[in-house]
């Protein structure tokens, strides 16, 4: 069933009684060209690119729990494409441009809204590293202003300018960044895929690989039955080294918990989306009126899909620091997710060591944004074997031969990135 | 999360640094695999952790804490260069 206004109105007229579900929850059949493995965003969205663009439609997204229900749900829902580093920038601008087309694309309301990314900065060290990135992003094709502070008080006048310790001098703004709805996101992938064929089982974990006596994966175990497949992927970020694992695979990954928050609904206030340069913290509003924030990671290993309240002061604080209006407003939930801290901070779209079986991994905090491209990107890799141009450096041997990207410069301790 | 130091008694985890996993240990010679495995590869298991933290603002010891990364529930802690518990 296509969506449009003429639909609308012919389903008013029937009383909103003949929609359709807007895709199968299919159940596992025997064998399968490709299994992706995980329900989250980039795994729809790969099974999704995998029947659109590779004409591969005899795939199965497996997900342990419901689609979406992981980090496809939990995040801050921005989106943006301002690296600084040649391995991250392509990438990130081509997720950015599917970001751009990705309504029409689906036929589905994800809610993209390109209101702006406003990076502050508060000195002019910060002011000399924000005009770097700008460069590196320009040079990319990239769209991306330095602007004084004056252009900012324009924009966001409520910021507490004259602050005594980090006083706002400007900020680094991405006008074609903003904000999409997350759920919408995965609704639309797994809307798209289904309809092409593909796929989607839920309440289905995988509990292990099935091998052949060379040792590549022919199919994947699961709580549902073994299911055969041609080549397996993993999309499972935050669970990486769980089921990668089952394969017999350590990997450059440690999993950290990401706490993040909403206020109760206000009338319109924050324009786009506004991050802190001296502290960490972020945050947008969203089309129900919510603020929707968050900071760093709590910093320690977690599975645990909460954190502790130490964050929760920080990110507060961070808050208070550039606009102390907020401190009236009531937080409403906070949440965890689970993220795949890589040891660089950036993330894998590669071959594994086992044939048949490839990742993708590593999203740090920053998978929302890169969900499309992620998902195109490691279609491409399921489909042809080759990688796509611009996933080249997300490599899971860059570790190895000393080919990290490293966009924060932290070094090899996850909770830094 | 309180921390229980075998020298300071149990402590709000926000006078640690975090270090990490305790399992990996340093290779003595320059291979340069056992030098990847232990800088970049992480067995980052679900339950049980053994993980090193930094008493910064304490007694400035390094700690091995015993901790469920699925709870966070800490069911141990002791001293990392003599091994030495409450």
């Amino acid at each position: 069933m296509r969506y449009s206004i003429l639909q609308l109105a012919r389903q008013a007229l029937q009383r909103h009684r003949g929609w359709q579900p807007a895709w199968r929850d299919a159940a596992p059949r025997d064998g399968y060209d490709i299994i992706i493995v995980g329900g989250g965003g980039h795994g729809l969205a790969t099974a999704c690119y995998l029947a659109k663009v590779h004409g591969i439609s005899n795939v199965a997204v497996v997900e342990r729990g419901w689609i979406g229900g992981g980090n496809a749900g939990r995040n801050t829902t921005i989106i943006r494409s301002n690296y600084g580093l040649a391995g991250n920038e392509p990438f990130y601008e081509w997720s950015m441009k599917l970001w751009e087309g990705l309504e029409q694309e689906l036929n589905y309301n994800a809610m993209v809204s390109q209101r702006g990314v406003l990076n502050l900065y508060h000195s002019d060290a910060q002011r000399d590293a924000y005009a770097r990135r700008g460069n590196a992003m320009r040079m990319h094709g990239v769209d991306a202003e330095l602007l004084d502070a004056g252009a900012v008080r324009k924009m966001a006048p409520f910021l507490d300018f004259d602050n005594a310790r980090f006083p706002i001098e400007g900020a680094l703004l991405q006008a074609r960044g903003g904000t999409a709805r997350h759920d919408a996101v995965n609704w639309g992938y797994a809307r798209a895929a289904s309809a092409l064929g593909v796929d989607i089982i839920q309440n289905c974990a995988v509990t292990g690989f099935v091998r052949d006596g060379s040792g590549a994966v022919t199919g994947v175990e699961t709580t549902r039955g073994a299911i055969r497949a041609g080549k397996v992927g993993l999309a499972v970020a935050g669970m990486t080294s769980r089921v990668a694992a089952l394969a017999g695979l350590r990997l450059p990954i440690e999993s950290h918990v990401l706490q993040a928050f909403v206020s109760e609904g206000l009338k319109p206030l924050i324009p786009g989306v506004i991050t802190f340069g001296a502290g960490h913290f972020y945050v947008s509003q969203s089309d129900k009126g919510g603020l929707v924030f968050g900071g760093d990671i709590d910093g320690y290993n977690s599975y645990a899909q909460r954190g502790n309240l130490p964050v929760v002061e920080d990110v507060c604080e961070g808050g208070m620091a550039i606009m102390p209006m907020i401190g009236r407003a009531r937080m409403l939930r906070s949440w965890g997710g689970v993220m795949d801290m890589t040891m660089d901070g950036s993330p894998i779209i590669d071959r594994t060591p086992v044939p048949g079986l490839y990742l993708n991994a590593g999203w740090c905090y920053g998978g929302f944004k890169a969900t499309p491209a992620s998902g195109w990107c490691f279609a491409h890799l399921l489909a042809t074997d080759t990688a796509h141009d611009t996933a080249r450096a997300y490599r899971l041997d860059r570790f190895r031969s000393g080919h990290v990207i490293d966009e924060k410069g932290a070094g090899a301790q996850p909770n830094l990135h | 999360m309180r921390i229980p130091c075998p020298f300071c008694g149990s402590r709000d985890s926000r006078e640690f640094v975090y270090r990490g996993d305790a399992a990996p240990a340093r290779p003595a010679g320059d291979d340069a695999d056992a030098m990847f495995d232990y800088l970049y590869l992480r067995d980052n298991p679900a339950g049980e952790f053994e993980e090193l933290w930094y008493h910064a603002q304490g007694c400035r010891n390094w700690l091995r804490v015993r901790r469920d990364t699925c709870s966070h529930a800490i069911s141990g802690a002791s001293l990392a260069r003599t091994g030495r518990a409450a």
